[in-house]
């Protein structure tokens, strides 16, 4: 990584990554890329996220299906705990719990190729500092 | 792939079940494919809502229309009236307490805005191990806006007028502690992180930690500029393996992009962060016994003042906060402080992040606006008690706090209002209990952790503590006297007006916040040896009603310490002085003749 030596750098930056994520959003492409992200904190972890994150890899990529599958921090649904965000292109992002390899393979097969969505969404109950 | 138009999400939560939704469920699913709108309409079930007193809920998308009170014979409606013509059920909609008007779109619900994520704005949202997520979120432009465009006395003021407090628990105002290290003149400073979460059930700083490590990182760097410090250190504790392993590859990252280290942004400002490892000891969370800790003595308290502003890590000025105060300075400074004071109570502002945990259906990690009531904490966002029970009582503040009754459920959450309760912020773990806790054993519980964890150096603390636990061991064990009440009442207050440190001077309060709240079970247990809610074992009574006994001896054969005797097809006896209530009699009886008292 290069150094960020200024504001304006650090400005810079931000802008890319920004877009960058923007262009990942709304991308009209036809490989059109699915996001997913599989909460592993620790109470995410100790309830299996792990097999389940790796699962999403190795199922999609198996699959062929554009995604890209990162991890992130506690989501705050302790009792739906492993915790799931699948965002398709375009759409709003939605949250699964309870995503043992069943859920995840029933989550790809049905929300992630049909678009339909399946049993176990949790609401968000949230306002964010942007609102 | 199938496009729907239109998705009907119906609250699957334990609360919503028991009132049908599943029937709601098959009812929606019936006449939609009667409309034919199968192609066009899906009916998913979800998670709890948290809106458990006005379920079941059915909510429409895109549109956003908010079903409360939804009976299974209201799905025909539903269908033909939204889903084909277009127009909402009125009748259905949720009407808000205040104005009586009616409310279609969910986004104008009071209950939408009970949550607000400062401190957790990332938490859930960003990759914790990438920086660039965190940039795009508008990351270290806080510290670039402070070191560029204000100096440290206008960053100080903008902390002091957000009117952020200690998040840790004590409160104090954090803009106030940063002048006053500021104005500590020394030669060298330090900027102190303490993430030593001692509280049983409390988990706010380690998912900030693992969640979102560089708001921390970047509040440390705002704090060290402001007082005048150019080196960090978080203490956290060793037992919190993937919070510090998130954390340290932040500080790498942080430091390969020169947003740490020499010349920080061209400003010459420079700043570096290390680790410090706890071994888990409570009193380590005091900020003094925290310092000494991580001087290498040992983890006990020392009087204050000199505060650690004054004289802290190695005799030097130091700046101690906790995780989550720090987590809501870059969003202040962003933000600006009139932003920040807008959100809580006139004298708390912000919002707080609670570990919801204990008999709550819901449990879970939230962060609510000061003045939110226990009730809106407890029913709105955490989904009421397991299992349809009785509240009985929450726990705030952890081994420090008290138990407060449903008394206080309206009563707004803030760091006065708490205290004035008899109980107190503290970190921020929430432990909700319900009717089948005793509050004797709560008391017991929480002082055998404190008894566990006082370090032995003052002994109000060390022997008050002892003899507390005593006397509640007496009483759950039925052997209280009604002097014994006014004995722990006594004894805690001495402990609390003569301890060193906030270990011991607040270790008793769950046990006079028991008493005070809670009086009859206690009289119970010592006037009638009689633990209302069944959990002193001790106290527990099993006989054999005679005329239901049929001479089986199946009780005969289970006991294992023999206390039951009779001949077959006699009736059964126990021998009090000998059952040790184990409960096995009790279980495998197939004729109901064993009784509980």
């Amino acid at each position: 990584m290069t150094k960020i030596k200024t504001l304006a750098d650090l400005r810079k930056i931000r802008d890319e990554v920004q877009s960058k994520i923007r262009l990942r959003e709304n991308s009209d492409h036809p490989e059109q890329v699915v996001q997913v992200k599989v909460g592993m904190a620790t109470c995410g972890i100790a309830s299996g996220a792990k097999e389940t994150m790796k699962y999403f890899m190795d199922e999609l990529e198996q699959q062929a299906i554009d995604a890209v599958v990162t991890q992130t921090g506690c989501m705050g649904y302790c009792y739906a705990e492993p915790t799931v965000e699948i965002t398709l292109p375009g759409k709003e992002p939605v949250i699964f719990g309870f995503v043992d390899k069943e859920k995840a393979e029933e989550i790809i097969d049905v929300y992630i190729k049909r678009g339909e969505l399946i049993d176990g969404v949790i609401p968000l109950t949230f306002r964010t500092i942007d609102d | 792939m199938t496009d729907y138009k239109i998705h009907l999400l119906i609250c699957g939560g334990t609360g919503c079940k028991s009132s049908e939704s599943d029937e709601i469920k098959k009812s929606l699913k019936y006449w939609i494919d009667e409309a034919n709108l199968k192609e066009e309409a899906q009916v998913v079930l979800t998670g709890c809502f948290g809106f458990c007193e006005k379920g079941p809920i059915v909510k429409v998308l895109p549109d956003n229309t908010f079903y409360v009170e939804v009976k299974p014979s209201d799905a025909e409606e539903i269908v033909k009236e939204h889903l084909l013509k277009g127009r909402p059920v009125q009748r259905l909609l949720y009407k808000d307490p205040h104005t009586n008007q009616q409310i279609s779109d969910s986004k104008g619900m009071d209950f939408y805005k009970k949550q607000m994520r400062i401190a957790l704005r990332n938490c859930g949202f960003i990759n914790p191990e990438s920086i660039h997520e965190y940039i795009s979120r508008d990351g270290y432009m806080a510290l670039g806006k402070c070191l560029t465009e204000l100096t440290p006395e206008e960053t100080i003021k903008e902390v002091k007028d957000s009117g952020l407090r200690g998040r840790g628990g004590g409160g104090f105002p954090t803009g106030l502690k940063w002048e006053i290290t500021r104005n500590s003149e020394a030669d060298q400073k330090y900027v102190v992180c303490n993430a030593d979460e001692g509280d049983p059930g409390a988990f706010m700083d380690r998912s900030i930690l693992e969640g979102d490590p560089h708001s921390v990182i970047e509040a440390m760097a705002i704090c060290g500029y402001c007082i005048g410090a150019d080196k960090g250190l978080v203490y956290i504790r060793a037992e919190y393996p993937l919070a510090i392993e998130r954390l340290t590859t932040a500080l790498r990252h942080a430091r390969e992009y020169g947003l740490l280290g020499n010349d920080i942004l061209g400003t010459g400002f420079n700043f570096e962060i290390d680790i410090r490892l706890g071994a888990g000891a409570f009193v380590c969370g005091e900020e003094t016994a925290l310092i000494h800790s991580m001087e290498g003595l040992r983890g006990e308290p020392t009087f204050k003042p000199p505060f650690p502003s004054v004289a802290g890590y190695l005799g030097k000025p130091t700046n101690v906060n906790n995780v989550e105060t720090f987590a809501n300075i870059p969003v202040i400074i962003n933000k600006g402080a009139a932003w920040f004071s807008e959100i809580g109570t006139e004298k708390s502002k912000g919002t707080k992040v609670f570990a919801l945990a204990g008999k709550i259906n819901n449990v879970g990690l939230i962060e609510v606006p000061m003045g939110t009531t226990l009730r809106e904490v407890i029913y709105d966002i955490g989904g009421g008690i397991k299992d349809g029970k009785e509240f009985k009582s929450v726990q705030t503040g952890g081994p420090s706090g008290g138990c407060l009754t449903k008394d206080f459920l309206d009563t707004p959450i803030d760091y006065d209002n708490l205290l004035a309760a008899g109980s107190m912020m503290g970190s921020g773990g929430m432990i909700v209990m319900d009717e089948d806790d005793c509050m004797v054993s709560i008391a017991k519980f929480y002082l055998e952790f404190t008894l566990e964890e006082s370090c032995g150096k003052c002994s109000p603390c060390r022997i008050g503590n002892k003899r507390l636990h005593e006397i509640l061991e007496k009483i759950t064990k039925g052997y209280g006297e009604e002097k014994d009440i006014e004995r722990l009442k006594l004894l805690s207050n001495v402990i609390k007006d003569t301890s060193l440190c906030g270990l011991g001077q607040s270790s008793p309060n769950p046990v006079l916040s028991t008493i005070a709240n809670f009086e009859d079970e206690y009289l119970a247990h010592v006037q009638e040896q009689r633990c209302p809610s069944g959990q002193c074992k001790a106290l527990l009574k099993y006989e054999i009603i005679e005329d239901l006994c049929t001479g089986c001896t199946l009780c005969f054969r289970n006991c294992p310490v023999g206390a039951i005797t009779g001949e077959r097809r006699q009736p059964h006896y126990i021998d009090q002085s000998l059952c040790i209530k184990c409960g096995a009699c009790y279980e495998k009886c197939k004729f109901n003749a064993i009784k509980l008292s």
